[in-house]
């Protein structure tokens, strides 16, 4: 089995959540943090096994909040909810076209935040949430519809590079040869 | 479309984030400690990230430049050595009035510098990781401030950083009073989600007579924050709930935004 493809997402997840945390520059000039995670997600759905998909959540989601105040796990829930409905349509939808990737980084990251501040809520917490919240929402979505192709072309450009590259198929086939000669009859 | 892998996939998932979710509070703690651990060794990265942009200023900085930076730090060098002076002549004035009048002596604070690594990555709570633990003698709801004024508290401890929830989050709630003729008191609360530099001054008496400009300070109740530490300025005051109370908002000494190091207090 090749781990080259889930051990990069989860690398590149590991790296997107340490730069949120580590990165004041989006917050200080648009006043939100992008997250990568979901524009992430929509890549590994659409590229990537279930195993990786689910791997991602649950990683990505702890990750997150163990370096937020978050309740730990609140934000693996709502990237399944975001991951998983793409990849049961991946099929369908055509993953190479910008277009595509655009608005389903923006659907994701519109709804990640948007769920994981309803479960907060619901879990009796108190985040900071005002009429500025819908800046940053805005922002978020964004953010996440912008980083989508960068990640798609990211990742694609990772694969060509490290990747295994397809075997190339010869033309020769044996049972096709044409033997010439006395020796052969 | 729905197969077997796909449902055990979806169940383990929800499954791991109930548990996470059910779990005692001390244990989520120690988890979350755990989990975040594994950024340790990028923590080094982002400091000499924070660095570097200050090293390379420093390096292309002309001579004459750096010789003038330093004569003007001699000059407030040689200013706070005299502020210094004084200051402990008042303290030991005040300190032997104190003992005329029979009052507890004051202990002085003990402050321990911290870098700031982290901040919260979630844009709906407003907290920062610093890089010094329990094994530095770090607890929880120390406070945690700069030269300017008040920043927030401790919120957790891990062996190596620490966790600190600042002003204007609705976990750091902090009983103020403001410098005035009556001693206004009230409690800052969590302010809009944008402007960090700005928070509220709430359950102030209707009659309380504020201006702006008036100077907000800790009022010492509560047992967390020692009193007398500046917060910030008054910028506006409103009557709110048909004129039986009033509020206020404050803008913070310190900026919120930029915190690169910043003083935890021991008592």
């Amino acid at each position: 089995m090749n781990f080259f493809k889930p051990a990069l997402i989860l690398s590149f997840a590991f790296l997107a959540v340490f730069g949120e945390a580590t990165l004041a520059a989006p917050r200080s000039l648009l006043g939100a943090q992008i997250d990568l995670l979901p524009a992430l997600m929509v890549y590994a759905a659409l590229n990537a096994d279930l195993v990786t998909v689910s791997l991602l959540a649950m990683l990505g989601g702890l990750w997150f909040d163990s370096l937020s105040a978050n309740p730990l796990g609140v934000t693996v829930l709502p990237l399944m909810a975001a991951g998983f409905p793409i990849y049961l349509q991946r099929d369908l939808i055509l993953r190479g076209l910008p277009f595509a990737q655009c608005v389903l980084g923006a659907a994701a990251s519109a709804l990640v935040p948007l769920l994981t501040v309803l479960l907060l809520l619901n879990g009796g917490k108190q985040p900071l949430v005002g009429w500025g919240s819908l800046w940053q929402w805005l922002v978020m979505t964004a953010g996440g519809a912008a980083a989508a192709p960068v990640i798609f072309a990211l990742f694609e450009w990772c694969g060509r590079t490290f990747g295994y590259q397809p075997r190339t198929e010869t033309s020769f086939r044996a049972d096709r040869e044409i033997l010439r000669g006395r020796n052969n009859l | 479309m729905f197969k077997q892998k796909n449902y055990l996939a979806l169940g383990a998932v929800v499954f791991v984030a109930i548990v996470l979710l059910s779990l005692p509070t001390h244990a989520t703690v120690r988890l979350k400690l755990a989990v975040g651990s594994w950024f340790l060794p990028l923590f080094g990265l982002a400091g000499a990230a924070q660095q570097l942009p200050a090293d390379l200023a420093d390096s292309v900085l002309p001579r004459r430049e750096l010789l003038l930076q330093i004569d003007n730090l001699r000059r407030e060098n040689q200013q706070l050595k005299e502020q210094r002076i004084q200051t402990v002549a008042i303290a030991r004035e005040n300190d032997q009035l104190r003992n005329l009048l029979g009052w507890q002596r004051q202990a002085p604070w003990k402050l321990k510098l911290a870098n700031v690594v982290m901040r919260d990555p979630a844009n709906w709570w407003r907290t920062i990781q610093i890089d010094l633990g329990s094994r530095d003698g770090i607890q929880t709801n120390q406070p945690v401030l700069t030269a300017a004024g008040l920043v927030g508290r401790i919120s957790s401890v891990g062996y190596v950083s620490s966790q600190a929830v600042l002003i204007g989050d609705q976990n750091c709630r902090v009983s103020a009073l403001v410098e005035d003729a009556t001693h206004d008191m009230g409690v800052l609360t969590a302010s809009g989600p944008l402007d960090t530099s700005l928070v509220q001054l709430s359950y102030l008496a209707s009659s309380a007579s504020l201006k702006p400009g008036q100077t907000v300070l800790t009022s010492g109740l509560g047992g967390v924050f020692p009193k007398g530490i500046p917060i910030g300025k008054i910028v506006d005051v409103q009557a709110i709930e048909y004129g039986l109370a009033t509020e206020a908002r404050v803008k913070l000494n310190a900026d919120l935004g930029a915190l690169e190091q910043v003083w935890v207090l021991f008592k």
